[in-house]
């Protein structure tokens, strides 16, 4: 925002002027008390393998990620398209497969990919959505350089932290909301209820019951799932709360068992039905992909959405694009090596020490190697974990990433940051939530913005024209 | 709403109760265990009988001290209903049916959480004792306050007062359980020093030594603490009072859901009997048999709601 020989960037001069005349012993203020609110509310995420330290907070950064309008308009068009891009895709690679035929992408990374479901072969989702819900991280390089990192496609986590960062900013500084236009959020748990309900399984006669269903307290995204449920006024529902009965998934209430026909899922793919997965889920129930192969219930995401979105596919996005919608991909991939082709994984290991390498199915920012910043016996240990295993791996250039300021001890700093827009598809239409979540990499220098890595949270504002 | 709901909404009121009735206990112990007992171990002991923690505590430590004690009820996790551990159990069972629960609700249940769980990181000593339960009191009071001003009334709040109700009589009848051989009246030698002492922990353990006092002008005898404890509708805390209350709420359910089921006939014969009966006609069967088949009733019922409302699978 005010860092750099350019001065201050467009968008940002108004919270500039405002932000020059307050006081930084009061913002230090309202930092502290917006921790203290987040940790009254329960606004907290798990850690896997703390026990100590089971519940944590997300830290919030009290400076917003400012985009102009125009800024926004480019974004929000390029997501759109390569959403539909992606349902496109998805249906294609569950029926005639013609992207395949046509050696546009490898059979190879189809049929050896996990996330692949034969049961989903010639399965049409209620409405034809695969993709109810998507969170498409982008990053930016430059004035008008967005680049996608990754579209996660399957049950992508973060949409209540963008609702309460919000919240958190009208309730801190509410002066704000009325010097700056702001494009709201506030309409999302809204939207989202209406998008589910608008995919319900054409039998459903009447008002669609939507739940959520959550794998249960322990999970690390367990606030979300819960505040989703309540912001929606939807049952939030674990496995053992569900069963098939005549043919529908029914909820066990206290007046009896009552038919769900839209399920907003947060649990994977794996582990959603034992009779047809994993056979030693607690978490899913058995049956359901009957149920769903049947017609008689939406699950959202459709299973098997995976397959469009892990990082091998990803570097096929914009081929994928043009066939499917006959246009040039307005958002620009990363660069990306499949370390599965000989000439790349050699490309890979002779520069290692500048790329970025990552898992094809990894997430949440682990087993990943960022060269630039590892040690020599780092570098060397992951280079023997790629010899073994290549095509387990993609590797990318480190992108020059555009930093914003966050409020530090000693002032404004400069940190880097992704951000992670949400879009909701319907047969209805598709709908972006302006802006999305900011993630912060809130360590100096450091590139990982993940939640279990040491990143933040920011607002994200959309200016209104 | 789900049977999972209500069933977190069930034990989240019963451990918030259970958590303040084990203080009350600690306070009750502690008070006269310091100030009037010549025999504090036995004091001690029967505070753990009543907490229905003898066991546990006899596997772990030999002998019946005031730290051992009040550890044992405050902090520790392995006392499946010490302050700690109800206090955690709560706000599990709060977390769980949070969609259920209003902000004010929740936001109580998790900041007592949150508070308690710092106070009781070290041990606790004498001086510090009394204002940390002051404390606990103060915050389940709070969460009181939050449900009852704020949560609509419907199910979801039957089914907390369900929990209240259940867990309060059964705290109550345990008190009357351990002490009853106190308030048998052939075993009254009025005046007797032991006595007024005895009475005097019952009545503290019920926060009610002020009321009784009030309420019977000062006319200490067995015969009127037991009615009192048993019979008495204007006492929140005795049998017949928590009795009322879930009859109530079972009542509304029913109503509201336009089904009687099992539990409701279970009720319906244990409000008839606690009509009919008169703290003579208590003394006439025995005042020991008849808390012992309360106690087992009382459990019943809940047993026959978990199952009526599908608590669980």
């Amino acid at each position: 925002m005010l860092l750099g020989q350019d001065g201050v960037r467009d968008p940002y001069s108004e919270y500039h002027t405002w932000f020059s005349k307050e006081d930084p012993v009061r913002l230090t203020k309202k930092s502290k008390e917006a921790e203290a609110f987040f940790r009254r509310t329960g606004i907290t995420f798990n850690v896997y393998g703390q026990s100590a330290a089971q519940e944590r907070l997300i830290p919030f950064d009290l400076i917003p990620r400012i985009i102009a309008n125009r800024e926004w308009t480019k974004l929000s068009k390029g997501i759109e398209q390569r959403v539909r891009a992606i349902n496109a895709f998805l249906h294609d690679i569950y029926h005639r497969q013609e992207i395949l035929r046509a050696g546009i992408v490898p059979i190879e990374l189809i049929s050896r990919n996990d996330a692949f479901l034969p049961q989903m072969m010639g399965v049409t989702p209620p409405g034809g959505v695969y993709t109810h819900i998507v969170g498409t991280d982008i990053v930016r390089t430059g004035e008008d350089d967005f680049f996608v990192l990754e579209d996660n496609a399957r049950t992508p986590s973060g949409v209540s932290y963008m609702l309460e960062n919000r919240e958190t900013m009208l309730q801190m500084f509410p002066e704000l909301f009325s010097q700056i236009k702001v494009q709201p959020v506030s309409d999302y748990p809204k939207n989202l209820r209406r998008s589910l309900a608008a995919c319900a399984p054409p039998n459903c006669d009447g008002k669609p019951t939507v739940a959520v269903l959550t794998p249960g307290i322990h999970n690390s995204a367990y606030f979300e799932h819960s505040f989703l449920a309540d912001q929606m006024g939807v049952e939030l529902v674990e496995g053992h709360d569900l069963r098939v009965v005549d043919g529908r998934i029914q909820m066990r209430t206290t007046e009896g068992y009552q038919v769900i026909d839209v399920l907003y899922r947060r649990v994977d793919d794996e582990y959603l039905d034992p009779l047809n997965f994993n056979p030693d889920s607690m978490l899913g129930v058995p049956g359901i992909m009957d149920v769903y192969r049947a017609g008689n219930i939406t699950i959202a995401n459709a299973p098997g959405t995976g397959v469009a979105d892990d990082k091998a596919i990803y570097s096929y996005m914009p081929e994928i694009i043009e066939f499917y919608t006959g246009e040039k991909a307005i958002l620009k991939n990363v660069e990306t090596h499949r370390c599965s082709e000989p000439d790349a994984l050699k490309y890979v290991l002779d520069n290692l020490a500048d790329l970025v390498v990552k898992e094809v199915h990894g997430s949440g920012g682990y087993g990943m190697l960022v060269g630039p910043a590892a040690s020599k016996s780092e570098l060397a240990s992951f280079a023997a974990k790629l010899r073994r295993n290549p095509s387990n791996y993609i590797a990318q250039p480190t992108l020059s990433l555009s930093t914003v300021p966050i409020f530090a001890k000693k002032g404004l700093a400069p940190r880097h940051v992704d951000l992670r827009p949400f879009v909701l598809v319907s047969p209805d239409g598709m709908n972006i939530t302006p802006g999305g979540l900011t993630r912060v990499a809130l360590k100096d220098g450091s590139l990982v913005v993940n939640s279990s890595q040491g990143g933040g949270t920011k607002d994200t504002w959309v200016l209104e024209d | 709403m789900l049977g999972k709901t209500a069933g977190g909404l069930y034990w989240m009121s019963r451990f918030l109760e259970r958590s303040e009735n084990t203080a009350r206990l600690i306070e009750a112990g502690f008070r006269i265990a310091l100030t009037r007992s010549k025999d504090p171990a036995s004091e001690w002991k029967s505070v753990l009988t009543t907490a229905g923690v003898r066991g546990i505590y006899d596997a772990k430590y030999d002998s019946y001290t005031a730290a051992h004690a009040v550890d044992f009820l405050l902090r520790d996790t392995g006392n499946p209903s010490s302050v700690i551990s109800s206090i955690e159990n709560a706000r599990t069972n709060a977390r769980l049916v949070r969609t259920a629960l209003t902000t004010e609700v929740w936001e109580a249940v998790n900041e007592s959480w949150m508070t308690l769980k710092a106070a009781l990181k070290k041990p606790v000593n004498d001086t510090q004792l009394p204002a940390l339960l002051g404390e606990i009191r103060r915050h389940t009071a709070l969460v009181r306050g939050a449900v009852h001003g704020t949560m609509l009334r419907n199910d979801i709040f039957d089914f907390t007062q369900i929990g209240t109700s259940l867990e309060r009589a059964d705290n109550t009848a345990r008190i009357i359980d351990v002490k009853y051989y106190t308030l048998l009246p052939s075993a009254s030698s009025v005046g007797s020093t032991l006595d007024n002492v005895q009475w005097e922990t019952i009545l503290r353990s019920v926060s009610a030594h002020r009321s009784f006092k009030w309420l019977n002008n000062h006319d200490i005898s067995p015969a009127s603490i037991a009615e009192f404890l048993i019979l008495d509708n204007r006492f929140p805390r005795s049998l017949s009072f928590c009795n009322r209350l879930l009859d109530d709420s079972l009542g509304f359910l029913a109503k509201d859901y336009g089904t009687r089921l099992p539990c409701h006939d279970l009720i319906d014969i244990q409000r008839d009997k606690m009509r009919e009966h008169t703290i003579a006609s208590i003394f006439d069967e025995g005042l020991h048999v008849f808390i012992t088949s309360f106690i087992h009733d009382n459990n019943a019922i809940g047993l026959q709601i978990e199952k009526d409302y599908r608590f669980v699978r």
